[in-house]
């Protein structure tokens, strides 16, 4: 039981530092994690960075060298990670599209769309976003209403996404849609890839409670696609979601927002009657609590790493870090807040402590429980996958879509 | 990255997984826990001794396996998923422990093989009554090498031979090893939360009493002593906190209610969940802690505290809650689940409760943040 990279791993690692300290900057110690910030300045900085990681070698470390990628292991992918996480990058806007996206065009589309469009975006020239989640369908992602009619050579598409993260930066999508509304809800879906400028695609940002706009709703009023953007057959998209949901990014990253660390020292600050509030005891069991989630959820990455680096692929055993990562955010920072007491209202990052980070997350962490699966559906998720508890009654299993039972 | 036991390691485990399976089922837990005479089942001790567990972390020279602290780390896992009814953890995690720590070469070559061969038990003693043990709990006093005083509750101090005892000698706390077959040793079985583990009053008069470690020492070595005991007491917890897991999943799987296994409704689906997150984090928190253990890390006082933290609320958890999936029948005494339920509270409680505990974790915590 030990911490060390294999040789191979630790002459990866020393190779990726080298390349790494030769092209960006040190991160300063003290430096926080933004929550969002996606402005046009970082937008340009983010993409020379991708373009430079793709030529050095670095960039989807795990795709074959056919399609402009090194050819490397997963466990050298995350070894890069924690490395890049040591320097001052901008942030990513590529995850989606790299991670999902493209290896889902990857996997269905001919060899001419694939030739045109995986090397602009390895290269961070062009931005793919995802479109799964409707108005009414969060959870349910397969309960999608925007629907695609067949007209010729076409397919004639109206409907409307929402939560569609970096819609508003993205140059092509992948869309999920339903085609046949006469069949169960999972068997009439079929996926496509669109031009996200094409006449009729509509972006609006949506505002978050939180103040920033990372998502967006799009709408589709008779956006017109050619049968040659259909990724899998007619009627099977639910298959290839399933490609595309598969190749979600390894979840071995880190933490966001402020940690036990940030409040052990606001509350070394924070003055009692008997010294400060470092020394109560109630903060202190908490505090005692909150550190040992977050070491258990680190070393629970490196048990991860480690059947990665044994070259066994980890289960979806690693859906207990959003849980636990999420709830935790909105706690410490409810407590944070709480021992500011009357102060705590302000959220002013020139007189709240730590430029408000506290209220920052306490604003944000509503969403961290929500995106990318509910806790309820991530806590589904290990009960059935993981423990292999039966999965839920649906009621609109065997029914046609157009029949099963909805809201308004 | 490689932080996970080895081939060797997950072999060994595999073969203990074996031998207690068919060694200690529930009806061996409940020859103890139903028979107010037995502090222990003598069997199952012979023949943990003869596997050689007894010493797997003690060195040859001493008369053990000298196999390694992770390895025993492992075998503490298996233990714990059966509730063994002996007097393991007293006598491995303390006392061998409190000899490797803090003994002279006399004192390991005299007290290390008789605990690898099973001719010894050990036990111990710290608490003299309700509330943390503290410096200025200590009323046992040494005076010209004889111990007199009260110490409750002692696990395991029915049935052991030796005893180490924290107490004062000239105003200063010290670790003292006694022999219970002294004539000023009384000794006193009392009843407990879990049966299946033997606790008793020992009271001193002018009893015999050899010091371990350096005079002045005591409390510091009794938390060194507590670091260590920590880790392995974390192993037992997984295992006992991960079997009550398996129980609930078992009895979910097969119970219906409204025409349907109760497994399917989302109420006891993230029930489970919460139990496994609870177990995840708790076995993730026990590696790092048996890392620091096996290689002598000077995080250990942090990371025994955080796993002994998580494994303590992971089992309490996981064991009440498979109570409540089992409902009406796992509150009868035939229900194997408060085996189970009692033996968390024992385990979290043995070498000191979630707030010394919690507290200990800060202190590291504020001093590592400030240098």
């Amino acid at each position: 039981m030990d911490f060390n990279d294999s040789s191979d791993e630790a002459a990866y690692r020393e190779k990726a530092r080298a390349w790494l300290s030769a092209n960006a900057k040190k991160k300063r110690s003290d430096a926080s994690e933004a929550m969002e910030s996606e402005d046009n300045a970082s937008m340009k900085a983010s993409k020379a960075w991708q373009a430079k990681k793709a030529a050095g070698g670095f960039a989807q470390i795990t795709w074959p060298k056919e399609w402009g990628g090194p050819g490397g292991t997963p466990i050298q992918q995350v070894i890069f990670n924690q490395e890049e996480a040591n320097f001052d990058v901008p942030p990513n806007p590529f995850q989606i599209g790299l991670g999902m996206c493209v290896p889902t065009v990857m996997t269905f589309a001919d060899d001419a769309t694939k030739q045109r469009y995986v090397g602009p975006a390895l290269r961070g020239e062009e931005i793919w976003c995802q479109l799964f989640s409707e108005p009414a369908g969060g959870s349910d992602v397969a309960a999608v209403r925007t629907k695609a009619v067949r007209e010729g050579d076409d397919w004639i598409i109206n409907g409307q996404k929402v939560w569609t993260t970096g819609a508003q930066f993205s140059d092509f999508g992948i869309v999920l849609v339903r085609t046949d509304p006469d069949l169960p809800k999972h068997k009439g879906m079929t996926m496509f890839w669109l031009d996200m400028k094409a006449p009729g695609v509509e972006v609006k940002p949506i505002h978050q409670m939180s103040g920033g706009s990372s998502f967006n709703e799009v709408y589709f009023t008779d956006v017109r696609l050619k049968d040659s953007q259909r990724l899998g057959a007619v009627n099977d998209g639910w298959k290839t979601a399933l490609v595309t949901l598969m190749n979600e990014r390894l979840a071995v990253g880190g933490s966001t927002g402020t940690q036990y660390g940030h409040i052990l020292e606001l509350a070394r600050g924070v003055k009692t009657e008997g010294g400060t509030m470092l020394k109560d005891g109630g903060f202190r069991e908490k505090l005692a609590d909150w550190y040992v989630q977050t070491e258990g959820l680190k070393f629970t990455r490196f048990r991860t790493m480690t059947a990665l680096s044994k070259g066994q692929t980890p289960g979806p055993e690693s859906s207990i870090g959003k849980v636990i990562a999420a709830t935790q955010m909105q706690d410490l920072a409810n407590a944070a807040v709480e021992m500011e007491d009357q102060y705590g209202i302000l959220n002013d990052e020139e007189l709240s402590p730590l430029k408000a980070a506290f209220q920052s997350s306490l604003l944000f962490a509503p969403g961290l429980r929500i995106a990318g699966g509910t806790d309820e559906i991530l806590k589904n998720i290990i009960a059935e996958r993981v423990l292999g508890l039966p999965g839920d009654i649906r009621v609109d299993k065997d029914v046609a879509f157009k029949d099963a039972p909805t809201g308004r | 990255m490689n932080f996970d036991y080895s081939d060797d390691q997950k072999f060994l485990k595999g073969e203990a997984r074996k031998f207690l399976e068919a060694r200690c089922p529930a009806s061996v837990v409940r020859g103890v826990l139903n028979d107010d005479a037995k502090s222990y089942d003598a069997d199952l001790w012979k023949a943990v001794a003869e596997m050689g567990w007894l010493g797997a972390a003690i060195p040859e020279q001493f008369g053990g396996l000298g196999l390694g602290k992770i390895e025993l780390c492992a075998i503490a896992e298996e233990l714990g998923r059966v509730v063994a009814p002996i007097p393991f953890a007293s006598t491995v995690y303390f006392m061998a422990e409190a000899v490797m720590l803090a003994g002279t070469d006399q004192h390991k070559g005299f007290v290390l093989p008789k605990i690898a061969s099973g001719e010894w038990i050990g036990c111990f003693a710290t608490s003299e009554g309700p509330g943390a043990v503290t410096p200025s709990s200590i009323k046992a006093v040494v005076k010209d090498g004889k111990l007199t005083g009260t110490k409750i509750p002692v696990t395991d101090g029915d049935c052991a031979n030796i005893a180490v005892v924290l107490a004062n000698e000239n105003g200063k706390p010290g670790l003292y090893f006694v022999n219970l077959g002294d004539a000023g040793v009384q000794r006193e079985t009392l009843k407990t939360l879990d049966p299946t583990r033997g606790v008793a009053k020992l009271t001193f008069k002018d009893a015999g009493a050899w010091r371990l470690g350096g005079e002045g020492d005591g409390f510091a070595l009794m938390e060194q002593v507590f670091d260590r005991a920590a880790v392995y007491l974390a192993f037992e917890q997984v295992g006992g906190a991960d079997r009550s897991l398996e129980m609930a999943k078992a009895y979910a799987l097969e119970r219906y209610a409204f025409g349907r296994v109760i497994a399917s409704y989302q109420a006891i689906k993230h029930k489970l969940a919460d139990m496994y997150v609870k177990n995840e984090l708790a076995r993730s928190n026990a590696y790092y802690g048996g890392w620091a253990l096996a290689t002598d890390a000077a995080e250990l006082p942090l990371a025994a505290s955080a796993a002994r933290v998580a494994a303590s609320d992971a089992f309490w958890f996981a064991s009440k809650e498979n109570i409540q999936t089992h409902g009406g029948m796992g509150f009868t005494w035939e229900v194997d689940c408060h085996l189970y339920y009692r033996r968390a509270k024992q385990l979290g409680l043995v070498a000191g409760g979630a707030k010394v505990w919690k507290e200990r974790l800060v202190s590291q915590l504020e001093r590592r943040n400030a240098a």
